[in-house]
């Protein structure tokens, strides 16, 4: 008599799901690889030094795996966060104390401080067995943006509990964009640049303005940011994530000795 | 954060940590004794009379030591907690030292230290009794209060965590790369080249992430849990906290503050930064060393690397972090952070070393009402000594490199002209930190360059 498993598993709707037996056969195994979706991803076989974990120390895929995490539970926090002055700040503090997921908020904290981490430990590897040579130099360019793509991800994230913490940082971080050499209006060279005798850069038209969106940090700049942080950046990030994985495959895989 | 709290109650906060952290501690010890004896691999380290010591021997009277220490952290009494303490003497010491000099220099010298050494320091047991001595250090550090609040305040925890991934990864990279080097040496290949056939993703590959991936669920779940994320008051824009820090991986940037002014240590050299990650691959010609760790075959690039990274980046960092108080003031690790502490601070640009303390003259200034062309004139006049440093460093450096040293002018023949200036201008900037770190500690240099009317401080 057939098990109930044996019976699942010949049924049309799990066949038309997974179109190979199980995976327990070489053939097979080669099979699931190149017809499922999430796996296609990978190479069907690989250099075994190339997945050693004292050799890659696994952080690249860390830090993806993070940026799932921190994608999964930012949603899920989206649903409930009300990014004005009035309300941030409030649900924030019902997400500690009441929320019953409030631990959501946690994990998506420390898990952005543990991609920042990761992903600089990737990059020192990648350095360290000299990865970025060719032919995978202009994968190493791009995940260099990725890298700044990350702090700008922390670094927007940061001001939209709208506590202190969050207002000062980031107050702090962007004061420097005021000098920023001809477009800021304490920056070298701004007062040479002047319209009919005017100064073109002001506190309402320089870097940093542009980067608050006002000239304090505000309720603009925490319309900006939660833009920034929600959609634009996790957009550019996962669109060049699709090409630096895609780029390692064609670049020959992950680096070994020739 | 504790200061709130009376000491008799700041150590029964932590005693119960303190206890399970040496328990961990004892626990880690015996069962790295017990593999070490367990898969053979005992050694015999030295031998008193009769007894001979070997490692395993060694960690188990280590896993002890901790094992003894634990009770006496866990019973949260001032006098017996005194004999888990960093004795009073060390810490006055340690803070009447530590300052932004002895700090910046001491890291640095002693990771030069360890890269001297690094055949030394990569052997296992002395790998793992630095593991065990930098935990026995925040072990005793973590009874003094103020080092508690640094240490434990709830964005700091994960720069401890980086320090000792940093380390733990340095270790376990210089380790193979030493290996690699002696085979090569030998005239091998590197161990990652042996035993390196194609197997099969799955189940290899997969079942790894698979793990990888729940391990990591669990541990974001605990660190949820067992530590809450910081929410401090409600945003208020006219009650400025001191010190105003901006978020922790950007600290070596404010730390490079009290060095440059913004507009260079903001934008110009992050940019430069960024810009000379990029460049890497395209300046690095050197094509040995692709696909394994190794050191003596790229030493130019890996030394250069590693003190960018850990010394002028993540050393930086640690400073901003911990040891940077109110007012931005240096604090040592054991030091409480006064708000009222006074720190002299008698700058001087270059501009006035020249005129009035070299030449003895004052400074040049335009005649009342001139035109601001003439003005001009005269700012660069009175500027000038900075500027000539400045255009020299850039103009003069890069050749005298090729002609005066042999190792960089084969640099230059393999490089050709436009990769040659483009590496050693990225060097020159990268080098414009450290230079300026210098001169303020020595001669109290504000700015080679002064031009305050422009905002062009340099």
């Amino acid at each position: 008599m057939a098990s109930i498993s044996d019976i699942i598993r010949e049924s049309q709707i799990w066949k038309s799901i997974f179109r190979h037996p199980m995976p327990i056969d070489r053939r097979n195994r080669i099979v699931v690889m190149l017809t499922n979706f999430f796996l296609h991803l990978h190479p069907v076989s690989i250099k075994k030094q190339g997945i050693a974990l004292s050799y890659t120390w696994c952080m690249g895929g860390v830090t993806f795996f993070l940026f799932l995490v921190e994608t999964v539970t930012g949603v899920l926090l989206m649903f409930y966060y009300r990014p004005t002055v009035e309300l941030a700040f409030q649900d924030i503090t019902n997400l500690r104390d009441v929320m019953a997921m409030g631990v959501l908020r946690e994990i998506h904290r420390w898990g952005a401080h543990a991609m920042v981490i990761t992903v600089w430990l990737h990059m020192y590897r990648v350095f360290l067995t000299g990865s970025y040579k060719p032919p995978r130099e202009f994968n190493w360019v791009i995940g260099v943006v990725l890298l700044l793509l990350t702090l700008l991800l922390s670094f927007t994230g940061y001001l939209l509990p709208w506590d202190q913490l969050a207002i000062w940082a980031i107050t702090v971080g962007s004061n420097m964009a005021r000098a920023t050499p001809f477009l800021g209006h304490e920056g070298p060279g701004a007062a040479l640049l002047t319209l009919d005798g005017r100064n073109m850069i002001t506190q309402v038209s320089d870097a940093r303005f542009g980067l608050l969106a006002a000239r304090i940090v505000g309720e603009e700049t925490l319309n900006r940011f939660y833009v920034l942080h929600c959609v634009f950046i996790p957009l550019v990030v996962a669109l060049l994530l699709a090409i630096h994985f895609w780029r390692v495959r064609k670049d020959g895989g992950i680096s070994t000795p020739l | 954060m504790h200061g709130h709290v009376d000491h008799a109650t700041f150590l029964q906060q932590i005693s119960s940590f303190l206890g399970f952290y040496y328990i961990a501690l004892a626990a880690m010890n015996g069962i790295a004794a017990l593999a070490i004896w367990r898969g053979g691999r005992s050694k015999t380290l030295f031998r008193v009379g009769p007894l001979t010591f070997t490692n395993a021997l060694l960690w188990t009277v280590v896993a002890f030591f901790f094992l003894l220490m634990a009770p006496l952290a866990m019973s949260g009494s001032e006098p017996l907690m005194r004999w888990v303490s960093m004795p009073d003497a060390f810490k006055h010491a340690a803070d009447a030292v530590m300052g932004p000099v002895a700090y910046s220099l001491g890291s640095f010298l002693i990771l030069a230290v360890l890269f001297s050494f690094r055949k030394f320091f990569v052997k296992t047991w002395v790998a793992w009794l630095g593991l065990n001595l930098s935990f026995l250090f925040m072990g005793l550090s973590i009874t003094d209060p103020d080092f508690a609040a640094i240490v434990t305040k709830p964005d700091n925890v994960p720069i401890v965590g980086l320090i000792f991934l940093l380390g733990f990864f340095t270790w376990l990279a210089t380790a193979k790369a030493v290996k690699n080097d002696e085979r090569i040496a030998r005239g091998e290949k590197p161990l990652e080249a042996v035993d390196n056939e194609k197997i099969l993703v799955w189940p290899d590959l997969v079942y790894t992430e698979l793990i990888c991936m729940v391990a990591l669920t669990a541990l974001l779940l605990l660190w949820g849990i067992a530590l809450q994320a910081p929410l401090e008051e409600p945003a208020s824009s006219v009650k400025t906290p001191n010190p105003s820090k901006a978020p922790w991986y950007f600290l070596g940037l404010q730390e490079m503050l009290v060095y440059y002014d913004p507009w260079m240590a903001g934008v110009v050299l992050p940019s430069v930064v960024i810009v000379g990650l990029m460049a890497i691959p395209y300046i690095d010609f050197n094509r040995r060393g692709n696909g394994y760790y190794t050191i003596n075959e790229r030493k130019f690039a890996y030394v250069i690397f590693q003190f960018g990274f850990l010394v002028l980046w993540v050393t930086l960092i640690v400073m901003g972090t911990f040891l940077r108080g109110p007012n931005w003031n240096f604090f040592g690790f054991y030091e409480t952070w006064d708000v009222h502490k006074v720190v002299p601070m008698n700058n001087v640009d270059l501009s006035e070393y020249f005129w009035i303390r070299g030449l003895g003259r004052e400074m040049p200034r335009a005649p009342e009402g001139s035109g601001a062309g003439l003005e001009l004139l005269y700012i660069l006049w009175r500027e000038a000594p900075g500027i000539i440093l400045l255009i020299g460093y850039f103009t003069v450096i890069p050749p005298a490199m090729v002609v005066y040293s042999k190792f960089f002018r084969n640099m230059y023949l393999k490089m050709g002209l436009i990769r040659f200036m483009v590496m050693s201008h990225l060097l020159l900037l990268m080098g414009l930190l450290p230079i300026k770190m210098v001169c303020r500690w020595s001669f109290d240099l504000k700015y080679f360059i002064a031009i305050k009317e422009y905002f062009l401080n340099f």
